[in-house]
């Protein structure tokens, strides 16, 4: 029963996992890819200062924007599983996940333009008064925090959502009747018991935030490299397919790492 | 089959295809400029034939294409005039037949004899030229400082210059800025540009590929692009007229696209009609104004073909003058090319 699976794995896992390392330990000379099996590429990336900063790039990044859509997902979720009347639901959640309709490339250009000097934001916050002259965002690391947050807090709110309407309201209620008032029933008692969803959540948002692409490069204006735009300069620009297979597989062990810490702290195999 | 189904399983196959089902098909790895149907469709419809394009960006990215790729898959290539023979090199170029392209009818400058000729034998035709130099919003900008690089490094400007994200042309504007033509640049010279290189980095609010550079200069997040020209700008000038290019005194960078046939290709004679096409006073004008990026057309006769306002644009007369002073893309072999790539990583992340 469980060949199909194990020939699936096989095929689109294993072998191009194997490709790809043995990959990761050839060289280029000139322009030509030598096959060898020397770790020189692994080595680079953690003496090469640009090559290693964008491993820390990649992590401080990822970190911000995970721990961002945490805080600000979980009370959204919160608020529509608990606030929001059940035949309102359905409707508010899509109306929440309605930017995932939209390109992810569209979504970033438009994020550009909304956060530019001459942007909706920028002319609200100087036209009310709170700053004197625009400031610079776009472009910066900020900007790129802000484009992931906003995706990555409706996949979140999504997950905890989940979680919360399958939470049964006799534990809300046997600690109300105990008398905890209703911040320490969040805090203590629903807050523990959605952390399985949260946890799902933020390993997905890690995942998918370290390995994109897109947007640090259209709202970071290049200004720094995380780890998928420093594959991407390999590939596009120096044709070192041995160097890009090195970082990928970095990367991977980096995600796999994440995992492993993931599933330890909260035993994922029982979510 | 039965008989209702036809007319879906027809319709289907329109609309699969997008459009009429021609009798050939010609496979082309081009620039974006070749994608646009205002260049396509003439040919199209005199030949019954449709041009299927794949856009790349890089010659690295375009021979690894070709390199991944059956015989047959591909007849046509659009390539930097400079990096024909490295094409050639690794097979991936078909001799052009003689009189394909009308090069008597060219500006004598964007030949590049030497790079589209191999041991004799020609393999592409160079079809649209251009600069990079000096972009900038002239309503933001004082027009006189764009006559010297200088203006960059003198902290006027800093925080409102992009940089455009290549290599090549930057580190040789840089390299002009500093005295040093792009002929001689190499791995030795290379490292007394890193103190400029990053003093413009410092100065610069971004370092952007063509769309961001472009969406920068449109929304007034940078007044000023090294590395851009009317390439860049003239796309933009209906809607802002303020937009303009310069070449400054220490010079710019030509910039030379070229058109080969692929080797292996199963229609040579309709692939070299392709270019007959492209390099024609018609398919030359198309191709300056295209939709994607304009450029100067390396055919002079079409400008019997562009309008007054489209030469004014392109900056036809003064052509003359800014091919004098324009120097040739660095050629870096192998160590200087990894060279200048990493001395651009160690840029983009300090």
């Amino acid at each position: 029963m469980i060949a199909p699976a194990l020939l699936w794995t096989l095929v689109f896992f294993v072998v191009p996992f194997a490709a790809m390392v043995l990959m990761s330990l050839a060289h280029l000379e000139g322009r030509e890819v030598v096959q060898g099996y020397a770790l020189d590429n692994y080595l680079r990336i953690f003496t090469d200062p640009s090559l290693r900063k964008g491993i820390f790039v990649s992590l401080e990044i990822t970190a911000l924007v995970t721990v961002l859509s945490v805080l600000l997902a979980w009370p959204l979720a919160w608020i529509i599983a608990s606030r929001v009347p059940p035949r309102w639901q359905r409707l508010v959640l899509l109306l929440a996940v309605l930017p995932f309709w939209t390109s992810y490339v569209v979504r970033s250009y438009s994020w550009a333009l909304v956060l530019g000097e001459k942007g909706v934001v920028m002319n609200v916050l100087v036209g009310i008064g709170l700053l004197a002259e625009p400031v610079q965002i776009m472009a910066t690391r900020a900007a790129t925090v802000i484009g992931f947050t906003h995706f990555f807090v409706m996949l979140l709110t999504l997950t905890i959502y989940s979680n919360l309407i399958q939470l049964s309201p006799n534990y809300a209620r046997a600690a109300e009747d105990l008398g905890a008032p209703k911040w320490k029933v969040i805090w203590l008692v629903i807050l523990p018991l959605t952390l399985p969803g949260v946890m799902t959540g933020a390993f997905l948002t890690f995942v998918l935030c370290i390995g994109d692409y897109i947007t640090p490069q259209i709202l970071g204006g290049n200004n720094e490299l995380t780890m998928p735009q420093l594959i991407m300069l390999q590939l596009g620009r120096r044709g070192d397919f041995p160097m890009a297979s090195a970082l990928s597989i970095v990367l991977m062990a980096i995600v796999t790492l994440a995992y492993l810490a993931s599933a330890r702290w909260l035993r994922m195999e029982r979510v | 089959m039965k008989t209702p189904t036809r007319p879906l399983v027809a319709t289907c196959a329109l609309l699969i295809s997008g459009t009429p089902l021609a009798a050939d098909e010609l496979n082309a790895l081009i620039w974006c400029d070749h994608a646009d149907p205002a260049l396509l469709e003439p040919f199209e419809t005199a030949n019954d034939v449709r041009v299927n394009v794949k856009e790349y960006e890089g010659t690295a990215a375009g021979l690894t294409l070709l390199e991944q790729s059956r015989p047959g898959d591909w007849d046509i290539m659009v390539i930097d005039a400079v990096d024909v023979p490295r094409a050639v090199e690794r097979g991936f170029l078909a001799p052009l037949p003689e009189g394909t392209a009308p090069t008597g009818d060219y500006f004598p400058e964007v030949l590049f004899t030497d790079s589209v000729t191999v041991d004799g034998t020609v393999y592409a035709a160079v079809e649209k030229f251009g600069y990079n130099t000096l972009a900038y919003n002239k309503a933001a900008v004082d027009p006189a400082d764009m006559a010297s690089l200088e203006a960059l490094w003198s902290g006027k400007y800093d925080g409102r210059i992009a940089i455009y994200d290549y290599y090549l042309p930057v580190l040789g504007l840089v390299g002009l800025q500093a005295g040093i033509d792009t002929a001689d640049l190499d791995a030795a010279t290379l490292e007394t540009l890193r103190a400029p290189l990053m003093d413009l980095r410092a100065a610069s609010r971004q370092v952007s590929d063509v769309v961001a550079s472009q969406t920068a200069l449109a929304t007034g997040e940078v007044d000023v692009l090294i590395g851009g020209g009317e390439w860049l700008t003239a796309v933009l000038n209906a809607e802002n007229p303020d937009l303009d290019w310069t070449i400054p005194e220490e010079g710019a960078l030509l910039w030379a696209q070229s058109i080969a046939i692929v080797e292996g290709t199963e229609r040579p004679e309709l692939a070299a009609k392709f270019i007959e096409y492209i390099t024609s006073p018609e398919g030359q004008a198309r191709l300056a104004t295209s939709s994607c990026y304009w450029g100067m057309p390396a055919n002079k006769a079409a400008g019997d073909v562009l309008g007054d306002a489209e030469k004014a644009i392109l900056r036809w007369d003064e052509q003359v003058d800014y091919l004098s002073r324009a120097q040739l893309y660095p050629v870096p072999d192998a160590d200087t090319d990894a060279a200048m790539q990493d001395l651009w990583t160690d840029m983009l992340q300090n």
